[in-house]
């Protein structure tokens, strides 16, 4: 593939991770399409959320490097990759659970905030404005979307475990990421909960005013062939197949690694 | 108890025969001009609509419809959850001399493509996509329906069929039809009579297929005044619209209370905020099914069973005195001064914070219909200070016949008449009535009709009698009457309702028609049941396992005990079951008004009720579930059968 293809946004090359003496990743690289959904799959343990670790910055490979949008994150600190355009949600969730589900996402907001201290605490003015904007934002672009137009008052604590997943969602939602990276968006949910999630995730990708880049680590096939554009498959921290869904369906390797079972692949909804 | 600040109420409106819904629309467009006629709650603000800003929506939309095609008399389907573009269309389809036909919003396909193609539709106007998904697939199987126009743009960008039109790009061609032929609406509007007919009403049916009932202009602005003659409404009330449009209550308040007395409406921002968003509003007038009365208290009993110790006390002692004062207030007696006295700091302490917690701090009349709310509620909702009513009626009489009076509210009665009114009962006991509202007939039916419309008069196929105050005692439907073992006549709506007030308890069916003794099947609440287990250190994963932990059946056994002692011995519930779900409208166990089918359980729970008949200590049940995409999935449930009186030994 050449290598200024202007399509890609995401351009993951070689990293190594290892912990101790345990590789977790091993030259692992993937190239991710503007507009796309990128699925990565692979056993438990095959190295899945090692890799959107690395992505996000959470965890700084021993090797390799990672381009977003041609920039070289590597050496980027989290809070650093945010402010490119990266957000991510994760597999436990990880929200203020005494907060209001409307603070939540408005902490997601908070790199958009040009507001300072004083200014705050004035309000009038300028601060109010952009307060008011922000607001109108999220009730607008992301309440309405996620429907949790119910709850925005409610304390994340008090909700089910559902809807806290959306919220979830929400608050990486308002950082208005180009990219979006989610950990198992689906675990936990019931089958009800695990269909509207799937059309949120769709929402973003295709709706004119997100169009995200979504990179989904997911252990449901059903959704993950259902939506993905291309897949990757991780297996021991290395990289098996990569493709579209149906290719990586019939590749031998990964029948293999998923028991040589072909339904397994499909019947892995808990 | 009279509530609601500075009240103005417009001079009623003198009702002719060539008197139209628009025409009352128009007159109150020019009354209220830039008054708030409608506010809708969207992304957390209320957005108030002026009547000149409603009636700009109204024409545009009219006009649309004229331009693709719609002709006097067409009949027009609409869908959707209560928002403003819903009643918007269904002005316009009126002022276009068109027919509005309801569907309820959770209508499953069939029901869709029954009523859709029963009622000759050529249009229908949904909400979003589910409802733009249910149109298109009964398209094929509806030849009569040509456009489909949605109002919800999500989820339908890659939606390219032909038949699918915005509500956005109507309007734009009304608006333009509206600039070259300025005068067309109002000529259109003029044309119209009060004997033409206005809506067309599917009833829900608790026994066979929807029959459509024909509702004129003159039947809904009558009932709209009588009904104001007894409870005036004035413009400076709010009016919350949270239940279905196609329920006819809903109609009665939205459009024909609305536009005579003027009052705002408003709409929640979710159905699942309604009652949230009912509390901001505190609305003056509010008409609901009992349903949600219940839900209140329920709401209400769970909170009571969480607060501390001080604040419970509080509460019951409130609740005490609320009742004495509510029981006086019943039974028509003066009330002693020091019970007055308590009454003032119960108010002030108890009363008020729970109207407001409820929505209903400003309430002035709070009506229930549709089906009987139990005398536990009612005692409930009049001992907080609220005014509940009962009302009777049926959609062939345009929603309401019968009403209680403020000051003359009789817990087993639905009230006197409303004026120009009359109502009897037949030899066989059967509930007859006769005023302007009582419909035109069914559509397509006239079998029905000749059975239900007999000299004007209206029969309802309720029983009932008329007790010596000139209150209507009525006994839900004919079909819903037992005959218990000693030949006496028992309503089980009755008991039904009672075991309705304990908070575990969701619905209930109660069976003993001709049967040795009385049964019961019991439906859990699952929020609140589950919340009692959880604190209990009770562990359950589904509702089909906690609804058979034996320390459930044993809350529940308590809770019909109590029910029991307050029903005549032949009457009383021996023995009942948990059911492994509960009840639901989907699976054609409840009409769309959360009335039970009866005759559709016995048949489903045959096996249940042959159990409950027998000595088995617990009967096996076994079924498949289709979904709606079309999994089936199999369900083996064992059900204990609890004896009530057990715990007291045989005897």
């Amino acid at each position: 593939m050449p290598d200024r293809d202007d399509n890609i946004q995401l351009r993951v090359e070689n990293i190594h991770m290892a912990f101790g003496g345990v590789a977790a990743l091993r030259s692992v690289s993937i190239r991710v399409q503007r507009g796309e959904i990128f699925s990565i799959i692979g056993p438990n343990g095959a190295g899945k959320t090692v890799l959107l670790n690395c992505i996000s910055g959470l965890y700084r490979p021993q090797r390799g490097r990672i381009l977003f949008e041609d920039q070289d994150i590597t050496p980027l600190r989290p809070y650093q990759r945010a402010r490119l355009g990266l957000a991510r949600s994760f597999q436990k969730i990880e929200l203020f659970r005494g907060m209001t589900v409307l603070d939540n996402i408005r902490l997601g907001r908070h790199v958009h905030m040009h507001t300072n201290l004083l200014q705050a605490g004035v309000y009038l003015g300028p601060a109010e404005k952009e307060e008011l904007a922000h607001r109108d934002f999220i009730e607008r672009e992301i309440i309405d979307l996620l429907e949790i137009t119910h709850i925005r008052n409610k304390v994340v604590g008090m909700l089910p475990y559902g809807l806290q997943k959306r919220v979830e969602l929400a608050r990486a939602l308002a950082l208005q990421p180009k990219l979006l990276l989610l950990d198992e968006p689906m675990a936990g949910l019931n089958l009800e909960e695990v269909e509207d999630m799937a059309r949120f995730i769709l929402d973003v990708n295709e709706e004119k005013r997100w169009r995200v880049t979504c990179v989904l680590v997911e252990h449901d096939m059903g959704v993950v062939m259902d939506i993905s554009n291309h897949v990757a498959v991780l297996n021991f921290g290395e990289k098996i197949a990569e493709g579209t869904p149906s290719h990586v369906q019939q590749d031998e390797r990964v029948i293999q690694a998923y028991l040589g079972e072909k339904e397994d692949l499909y019947a892995t909804r808990r | 108890m009279q509530r609601g600040g500075n009240r103005q109420r417009a001079r009623e409106i003198e009702i002719t025969p060539d008197l139209t819904i628009p025409k009352v629309f128009v007159r109150a467009v020019q009354t209220y001009g830039n008054k708030v006629a409608m506010r809708e709650k969207e992304y957390g603000i209320w957005r108030p609509l002026t009547w000149n800003e409603y009636y700009e929506r109204v024409q545009a939309i009219a006009l649309g419809l004229t331009e693709l095609g719609l002709q006097r008399g067409d009949k027009v389907a609409l869908i959707g959850d209560n928002r403003p573009e819903g009643l918007w269309a269904e002005m316009a389809v009126l002022c276009a001399g068109g027919i509005a036909v309801w569907l309820y919003q959770e209508s499953l396909i069939d029901e869709v493509q029954f009523i859709v193609d029963h009622s000759d539709a050529k249009f229908m106007i949904v909400e979003g996509q589910e409802e733009v998904d249910k149109a298109l697939t009964i398209k094929d199987k509806c030849p009569k329906l040509t456009r489909i126009i949605w109002d919800d743009p999500k989820g339908l960008r890659h939606y390219d069929d032909p038949a699918l039109l915005s509500l956005e790009q109507l309007m734009e061609r009304g608006r333009e039809l509206a600039e070259q032929e300025p005068h067309r609406f109002n000529d259109m509007i003029k044309v119209g009579v009060g004997e033409d007919v206005a809506l067309l009403f599917y009833t829900s049916g608790t026994t066979s297929a929807p029959k459509g009932a024909l509702l004129t202009h003159w039947n809904m602005l009558k009932m709209g005044q009588n009904l104001m003659r007894v409870d005036p409404a004035f413009e400076t009330d709010d009016f919350v619209s949270f239940l279905p449009f196609a329920w006819i209550g809903e109609q009665m308040m939205s459009i024909s209370c609305g536009i005579q007395a003027g009052f705002t409406i408003n709409f929640p921002e979710e159905p699942e905020s309604a009652l949230e968003d009912l509390r901001e509003i505190a609305p003056q007038v509010m008409f609901s099914s009992a349903r949600l009365y219940e839900q209140m208290v329920r709401g209400i009993q769970v909170k009571y069973a969480d607060a501390t110790w001080l604040k419970r006390k509080v509460y019951e002692w409130g609740l005490n005195v609320g009742y004495a004062i509510a029981d006086a207030k019943f039974e028509k007696k003066p009330v002693a001064f020091p019970t007055r006295l308590q009454w003032y700091i119960a108010d002030a302490l108890v009363h008020r914070a729970l109207r407001d917690h409820l929505g209903l701090a400003r309430i002035r009349n709070a009506y229930t219909g549709g089906s009987a709310i139990g005398p536990d509620h009612f005692r409930f909702f009049h001992a907080i200070g609220v005014n509940l009513k009962q009302i009777y009626g049926q959609t062939e009489i345009a929603g309401i016949s019968v009403l209680h009076r403020t000051d003359d509210v009789k817990l087993d009665t639905v009230g006197k008449p409303i004026p120009e009114t009359e109502v009897k009962i037949a030899d066989d006991g059967e509930i007859l009535s006769k005023s302007p509202a009582v419909f035109k007939g069914y559509y397509k039916n006239p079998e029905a009709t000749a059975k239900t419309l007999r000299d004007g008069w209206l029969h309802s196929g309720d029983s009932g009698f008329i007790d010596p105050d000139g209150h209507l005692v009525f006994f839900d439907r004919s079909k819903d009457i037992m005959i218990l073992s000693d030949g006496r006549k028992f309503s089980p709506v009755f008991a039904e309702s009672r075991l309705k007030f304990s908070p575990y308890i969701k619905d209930a069916w109660v069976i003993g028609h001709q049967r040795p003794y009385v049964t019961a099947v019991i439906c859990i609440d699952y929020g609140v049941t589950g919340r009692w287990a959880e604190s209990k250190g009770i562990a359950y994963t589904s509702y089909q396992e906690l609804s058979q932990e034996p320390r459930v059946l044993e809350l529940v056994r308590q809770a019909v005990e109590r029910v029991n002692q307050g029903l005549p011995e032949v009457a009383r519930v021996r023995r009942f079951v948990n059911l492994f779900k509960e009840f639901d409208a989907d699976d054609d166990e409840l009409t769309r008004t959360k009335k039970l089918r009866r005759g559709f359980l016995e048949e489903r729970y045959r096996l249940i009720v042959e159990g409950l008949y027998s000595d088995a200590p617990e009967v096996r049940f076994e079924t498949g579930i289709t979904y709606e995409d079309g999994r089936t999935q199999k369900i083996d449930a064992r059900l204990k059968i609890v004896d009530v009186e057990q715990a007291r030994g045989q005897g």
